[in-house]
C-alpha cells in the first residue's frame, strides 16, 4: 500500500509537469514568389500546406493565386508562383527558402507564415539579397532583420493602441482594469501593449488580474473586477478563455465595453459568448464588411473561387501579390536590388486591406478597422 | 467583497471535493486510483450540457441523465477494465491503474471526436438570478450548487457510517479478504463503488457546468488532477479528507486572486498542499499506518 501510494504520488506528479509544461502559442508568417512582367517574374511562396497550421497556408496561397490571375490578367507584369510548403517547421522553411532563392532562382519571396519561421529564412533571405514580404508574421523584430525583409502584417502593437483610442474617446474611459493571459507569449505581448497604452493615455489602471490557459473558472478575477467599478476592461487573451471571460463577467452584471487583444478578433467569440460578446471592442486590418468595391469584388471572387470566405490571413496574402506587382512595375525588371528599392518606396498602396505603406523600417503603416461587437455581429465601431 | 469571494471559494471548493470524492471512494476499496475519473466526470457535464442546452430539459433531468449515464459507464470500467485484472496471478497490482489510464485517453479522444475541441455553452435556465443579502450579491446558482454539493457529502457520510452496505464497503476497504471471509460479497461491493463513485463524478460535471457556464473535453484532465491533488493532500481513501481538502484548494486559489496576485494562483495553492505534506506526510487525514485507511 506505501509502494502504490509513492508509485501513485510519482505518478501525479509528471502528469502535472506534463501539464505545466504547456505549449506556446504561434502565429503564421508569410509567403513568397518573384513577378516580372512584360515584367516576366518568378515569386516564391513558402506557407505551411500540410500539418498544423495548415488552415493559414491554405487561406495564403489561396489568396496569391487569386492576386496572381488578376495581375497577369492586365498584363504589364507577368508572376510566375513557386509554391513550397514550411510544414510550420523552421528548418523545413529555411530548405524551402534555400531552394527558392539558389535553384529557383526567384526574385523575391512571399512568407513564411509563422514569425519563427521568418526568424530564420528571413536572414538567409537578406544576406542573399533576396526581398523577402511577410503577410502573416507580427512578432517584433521582423522587418528589423535586415534592409530585404518587409512584412504587411498588422502587429498588436499597432492594432491595440487603435481600439482602445477609439474606444477611450467614445466611452469617455478613466478607470480601467487589465486581464490576461500569463502563460502565452502572444497573450502577454498583447498585454503590454495595453498597459504601455494605458499610461500613454493616462488611464487608472485599477488592477491587472492574470489567468492560465485552460482555466475555466474567472469568477474569483471577476468578482475583484466588477467590485472596482472600472469604466472598461482591456482583456488580452485567446478567443477560447475570451469568449468564456466575457460570459462569465456578463452574468455577473459586469456590463463595460472590453477592448480585446488580436485573440478576440474572430467570429468564434460571438459563437461561444452569444449575447455576451455585445461591448467587444478590437481592431482588425482586415474588415470583410467595409463598404469598398475592392473589398466587395476580393470576398465575391474568393468564396466563388474557393467556396468560402477569405479571412485576415487570405486577404494579407491577396494585398502582398499586389504590392510586390505594383513595385516589379516600378522596377521596370525582375531584378532584386531594384525590386527591393521599389518596395521599399511603396506608398499609399489601396488594396483590400485599406490604405498601405511601409515605413522607414519596412514595416506596416495603416489605419487599422475598430469593430465592435453589437446584435451578434462585428460592426465598424464608430 | 469578502463575503462574495467566500461565496465563490465555497462553490468551488465544494465541487472540488466532489471530484475528488469520486477518487478516494475508488481508491479506499482498490487501492488504485481511478485515472479515468476525470474523463468520466468530463461525460457527465457533456450529458447535462445536452439535456439542458440542446434538449431544453430541466436541471433535475440533467442530473439524473449524467448519474444514469456516468453510473453505466462506472459499471462498464469495472467490468472490463478492472474486473479481468483482479487476482490474477502474476498480475501487478498497477496493472489495474494503468488500464484506467488507457480508458482515460479512450474517453478524452472519444468526447474530441464527438463533441469536437471547443468551448460548449452550458446554459443554465437561472444563471442570472441573483439576490442581494445585505451589500452582498448571492447567486441562486451558487446556492444551488452548494446545497447539492453538501447533501452529497453528507448523504455520503451517513451511508457510509449508518448502513449494512456502507459497513460492508468500509470491511472491504479495510481489508478484501477478511471482508469476503466474513460474508460480504467484495466484487459486488467494489462494482457498487466503482458505480457510484462514476455518479458522483456525473453530478461534478453537472455542477461544473452549472458553475462555468462552459464545458469542453479538457475539464476531466484540469479538474482531474486538482482532485488528484485534494486526495494526496486530504489522505489517500479518506472521505473526510477530500471533502475538507477540496474547501481549502478551492478558498486558496479564490483568495490568492482576491487578496493576492492572480498569477500565482495555482502556484501558491499547490505550495500551500506541499508545505502542509512536509509538515503531515499522510495528508491531512491520512492515518499514520499505511495500511489503515479512513
Amino acid at each position: 500500500m506505501r509502494r502504490n501510494a509513492r508509485a501513485v504520488a510519482v505518478l501525479t506528479s509528471v502528469l502535472f509537469a506534463l501539464v505545466f509544461m504547456g505549449a506556446e502559442k504561434e502565429k503564421a508568417a508569410p509567403a513568397a514568389r518573384p513577378a516580372a512582367a512584360p515584367v516576366k517574374a518568378k515569386i516564391g511562396v513558402i506557407a505551411i500546406v500540410t500539418g498544423p497550421g495548415a488552415g493559414y497556408g491554405e487561406a495564403i496561397v489561396n489568396g496569391v493565386k487569386l492576386a496572381r490571375d488578376e495581375v497577369n490578367a492586365k498584363g504589364d507584369v507577368n508572376i510566375e508562383l513557386k509554391i513550397e510548403d514550411s510544414s510550420a517547421k523552421q528548418e523545413q522553411a529555411l530548405a524551402a527558402g534555400q531552394k527558392l532563392i539558389n535553384s529557383e532562382q526567384v526574385v523575391a519571396i512571399i512568407g513564411p507564415t509563422l514569425s519563427n519561421e521568418m526568424k530564420v529564412v528571413g536572414p538567409e533571405a537578406n544576406a542573399s539579397g533576396v526581398p523577402i514580404l511577410g503577410t502573416s508574421t507580427t512578432a517584433k523584430g521582423i522587418p528589423q532583420i535586415g534592409k530585404f525583409v518587409f512584412r504587411n502584417a498588422l502587429p498588436e502593437s499597432q492594432a491595440i493602441p487603435a481600439s482602445i483610442g477609439k474606444a477611450v474617446k467614445k466611452y469617455n474611459i478613466k478607470k480601467v482594469a487589465l486581464l490576461y493571459g500569463n502563460d502565452d507569449v502572444f497573450t502577454k505581448s498583447g498585454f503590454d501593449t495595453m498597459k504601455e497604452v494605458s499610461e500613454k493615455l493616462q488611464l487608472a489602471v485599477l488592477t491587472v488580474q492574470e489567468f492560465q490557459k485552460g482555466q475555466s473558472d474567472y469568477k474569483a478575477q471577476l468578482t475583484k473586477i466588477a467590485s472596482l467599478k472600472p469604466d472598461a476592461v482591456f482583456c488580452s487573451a485567446l478567443y477560447e478563455e475570451g469568449a468564456v471571460i466575457l460570459s462569465q463577467a456578463r452574468r455577473m452584471g459586469l456590463k463595460v465595453p472590453f477592448v480585446g487583444g488580436n485573440g478576440f478578433n474572430s467570429p468564434k467569440v460571438i459563437e461561444i459568448a452569444k449575447d455576451a460578446a455585445d461591448g467587444l471592442i478590437v481592431a482588425t486590418p482586415w474588415f470583410e464588411g467595409r463598404n469598398d468595391p475592392k473589398v466587395k469584388a476580393f470576398v465575391a471572387k474568393y468564396e466563388k473561387t474557393y467556396g468560402k470566405k477569405p479571412d485576415q490571413f487570405a486577404a494579407q496574402a491577396y494585398d502582398a501579390l499586389y504590392v510586390m506587382a505594383n513595385a516589379l512595375k516600378a522596377a521596370g525588371k525582375a531584378d532584386r536590388d531594384l525590386l527591393r528599392d521599389a518596395l521599399a518606396a511603396t506608398k499609399d498602396f489601396e488594396g483590400v486591406l485599406g490604405k498601405f505603406s511601409f515605413d522607414a523600417e519596412r514595416d506596416v503603416v495603416m489605419e487599422p478597422t475598430v469593430l465592435i461587437v453589437r446584435d451578434g455581429k462585428f460592426q465598424i465601431f464608430q | 467583497m469578502f463575503l462574495e469571494q467566500l461565496i465563490n471559494g465555497v462553490t468551488l471548493g465544494s465541487i472540488y471535493a466532489i471530484v475528488a470524492l469520486g477518487y478516494t471512494l475508488v481508491f479506499g476499496v482498490l487501492d488504485i486510483i481511478n485515472m479515468a475519473h476525470g474523463e468520466i466526470f468530463m461525460f457527465g457535464a457533456f450529458v447535462g450540457m445536452l439535456l439542458v442546452s440542446k434538449a431544453g430539459a430541466p436541471l433535475p433531468v440533467a442530473f439524473l441523465g449524467a448519474i444514469v449515464v456516468t453510473g453505466a459507464m462506472g459499471l462498464l470500467l469495472e467490468r472490463f477494465a478492472l474486473r479481468p485484472l483482479r487476482g490474477r496471478p502474476g498480475a501487478s497490482h498497477l496493472a489495474s491503474l494503468i488500464s484506467t489510464i488507457g480508458v482515460s485517453i479512450l474517453l478524452e479522444n472519444v468526447a474530441h471526436r464527438i463533441f469536437g475541441a471547443g468551448n460548449h455553452l452550458f446554459e443554465t435556465p437561472f444563471a442570472e438570478i441573483r439576490f442581494q443579502v445585505g451589500s452582498v450579491t448571492v447567486y441562486l446558482v451558487q446556492a444551488v450548487i452548494l446545497l447539492i454539493s453538501l447533501l452529497m457529502m453528507a448523504g455520503l457520510a451517513l451511508w457510509l457510517s449508518r448502513t449494512r452496505a456502507g459497513k460492508a464497503l468500509r470491511a472491504t476497504a479495510e481489508n478484501l479478504e477478511t471482508a469476503g471471509l466474513l460474508g460480504v460479497d467484495t466484487n459486488r461491493m467494489i462494482t457498487a463503488t466503482v458505480v457510484i463513485a462514476s455518479a458522483m463524478g456525473g453530478v461534478a460535471g453537472v455542477l461544473v457546468g452549472m458553475a462555468f457556464n462552459y464545458i469542453n473535453n479538457q475539464i476531466g484532465l484540469s479538474m482531474g488532477l486538482k482532485g488528484l491533488a485534494i486526495i494526496i493532500f486530504g489522505g489517500m481513501g479518506s472521505v473526510y479528507g477530500a471533502m475538507a481538502g477540496g474547501l481549502i484548494l478551492g478558498l486558496s486559489e479564490t483568495f490568492v486572486v482576491a487578496y493576492g496576485p492572480s498569477g500565482y494562483r495555482d502556484a501558491i495553492a499547490f505550495a500551500t498542499i506541499i508545505v502542509i505534506l512536509l509538515i503531515k506526510p499522510q495528508g491531512l487525514f491520512g492515518q499514520a499506518l499505511p495500511e489503515a485507511r479512513r
